[in-house]
């Protein structure tokens, strides 16, 4: 049985402009302790398909388990077995941390919670802030509540939307080491993010969201194998040859091309010096989750590619 | 049903309205002791309602149910509109607790603060005039019945508004003016015949009538007349939230 299973869900929203298909037969499964990664560009459908796991939303067709109960028939059932950290930085002014996550604990019927309350506040460095009110935290000390909040009841799978969003280093750091332990010690992780670079290092597995479609599902280290495998990177102030502006990858002074190989390595830096460009801290790499991603997305619409799904 | 969970909720609403209870419990305690104050020294001299009781003595009962009833609504209906706007309700709405744990503790909270407010006002305005109780057990059927029928409706005003405006609406334009022409402030005997029977359909003053033969042993109408209005009226409203909650009308989406 898998932690969760996503099976054949479709969301449609009625607008005054219309109808918006926000899913459209989403299928896909996490294992029990997966590190699993959904990607996608805003609007692609992230966070709804989460919000309909949690039950914050409801699937015009299709159906979600986790842990084997459905969400919505056997929803108390499923919903002890989520832990969501939300994406909108959301508190309770009226009480002070620990107070809101004695309360969150009680609302999942768990009583006398505190040694675990105590261990979530060290983990996550909010010791010295548990008789802290909400109102005087800053932003990155509510984020760690929200994720001591989703934790709480101890659920076997967690699902964080766009944990890091706006969130500095520091705090990064501390939430991925802790959420990489309750992972090692058997926790099934859902993660949306926007740092393709954390999903790149945590994930076991990935799918990526395109206008409410999964367009790519494989382990992390296969899409990563299955596309262009390495990137001409280097800084320019010229202007790139006709022939090479449309694929190139440009970032500021930073130009990034696509090579299959040595050769087309060789091809490529010819164009360039026939066009007289002038070449900075030039460096051949291997093709990161970004490229794959980019490259994804732009190709969404043509026929599947080895391990992509359309 | 999860009584943890329920319990959990209902402790945090009772600690919400509790934390500023200056302002939830103090601040309409001293609304109705103005009212009593102006009404009762302007009328005093002017009205008797009932033989035998001065307007003053009148007027108490009126200003208690009507404490009791605005702020069992405010509760309900602040808390949700409040944590749907902040965004907050995530919290709950991520929880096991069902539509019925909702209920039992979102309207539990608002009757506590309903009667506590009731209660102040009572021991206050018991100093300007000693109370009678007639017949203290309509006093508490009434208080409690009339405390859980606008914590209910506040349920529903908290589920259906989008913005405090919304609120704002449903407060002034159905609330208080049932509130107001439910006989509080007179009896409905006094009224030209078209409004008494208008003031027939209105459940509050059914609430208000039956509160009040409690302290009198008097009324517009038999006090059992008002119970089956009031206990049908709170069936009602009750069913109505149970079935918002269950849905997850503007919750769930």
């Amino acid at each position: 049985m898998p932690a969760v299973s996503f099976q054949e869900v479709s969301k449609t929203y009625n607008t005054f402009r219309g109808t918006f298909q926000a899913l459209d037969d989403v299928s896909f499964d996490i294992g029990r302790g997966e590190f699993f990664g959904l990607l996608g560009p805003n609007g692609a459908g992230k966070t709804t398909l989460i919000s309909i796991l949690a039950g914050l939303n409801r699937a015009s067709a299709g159906r979600v388990t986790v842990m084997g109960h459905d969400v919505v028939l056997d929803y108390a059932q499923a919903r002890k077995q989520l832990g969501i950290v939300p994406q909108e930085l959301v508190f309770d002014p009226f009480f002070s941390v620990r107070e809101t996550l004695r309360i969150q604990s009680g609302y999942f019927g768990v009583k006398n919670n505190d040694d675990w309350i105590d261990e979530l506040l060290y983990e996550l460095g909010l010791e010295d802030k548990a008789g802290a009110n909400m109102r005087q935290l800053s932003g990155g000390m509510k984020r760690r509540v929200l994720v001591a909040q989703a934790l709480v009841h101890r659920p076997p799978v967690i699902v964080l939307d766009e944990p890091t969003a706006g969130v500095d280093v520091e705090l990064r750091q501390t939430l991925w080491q802790f959420i990489a332990k309750l992972n090692r010690q058997g926790h099934t992780v859902l993660l949306t993010t926007h740092y393709l670079e954390e999903a790149e290092a945590l994930c076991h597995r990935i799918a990526m969201l395109k206008r409410g479609r999964i367009v790519a599902l494989d382990r992390t280290a296969n899409l990563l194998a299955g596309t262009a495998s390495t990137m001409l990177r280097f800084k320019t102030d010229d202007a790139l040859p006709p022939e090479l502006a449309p694929q190139a990858r440009v970032t500021g002074r930073i130009v990034q091309l696509k090579a299959h190989d040595a050769a087309e390595v060789e091809t490529l830096l010819a164009a360039l010096r026939q066009a007289q460009v002038r070449v900075e801290e030039l460096e051949i790499g291997r093709a990161d989750l970004e490229d794959v991603f980019i490259e994804i997305m732009q190709g969404a619409e043509q026929p599947a590619a080895q391990g992509v799904a359309v | 049903m999860n009584f943890d969970g329920a319990g959990t909720l209902f402790k945090k609403e009772v600690l919400r309205f509790y934390k500023v209870s200056f302002q939830t419990v103090a601040a309409p305690v001293l609304t109705a002791v103005l009212y009593l104050l102006i009404f009762g020294h302007v009328l005093e001299e002017h009205v008797q309602v009932y033989p035998g009781v001065a307007y003053t003595s009148f007027l108490i009962p009126g200003l208690v149910m009507m404490s009791v009833l605005q702020n069992a609504f405010a509760n309900s209906s602040s808390s949700l509109i409040q944590s749907k706007i902040t965004g907050n309700l995530v919290f709950l709405l991520v929880t096991p607790l069902s539509h019925w744990a909702w209920f039992a503790a979102y309207v539990g909270a608002a009757m506590l603060r309903g009667l506590a407010v009731g209660l102040g006002v009572f021991l206050v305005t018991a100093a300007f005039a000693p109370p009678r109780l007639e017949a203290p057990l309509w006093i508490v059927v009434f208080a409690v019945l009339g405390a859980g029928m606008l914590g209910a409706l506040g349920l529903i005003a908290g589920l259906w508004a989008e913005k405090f405006d919304q609120m704002a609406a449903f407060q002034n334009f159905i609330i208080m003016p049932m509130t107001f022409l439910s006989g509080v402030f007179y009896s409905v005997h006094s009224l030209p015949g078209f409004w008494q029977g208008v003031s027939h359909l209105n459940p509050f003053f059914y609430m208000i009538d039956g509160f009040r033969h409690g302290f009198f042993g008097v009324g517009d109408v038999s006090p059992w007349t008002s119970l089956a209005v009031v206990g049908t009226s709170f069936l009602v409203v009750a069913g109505i939230a149970l079935q918002l909650l269950r849905s997850g009308y503007k919750l769930r989406h």
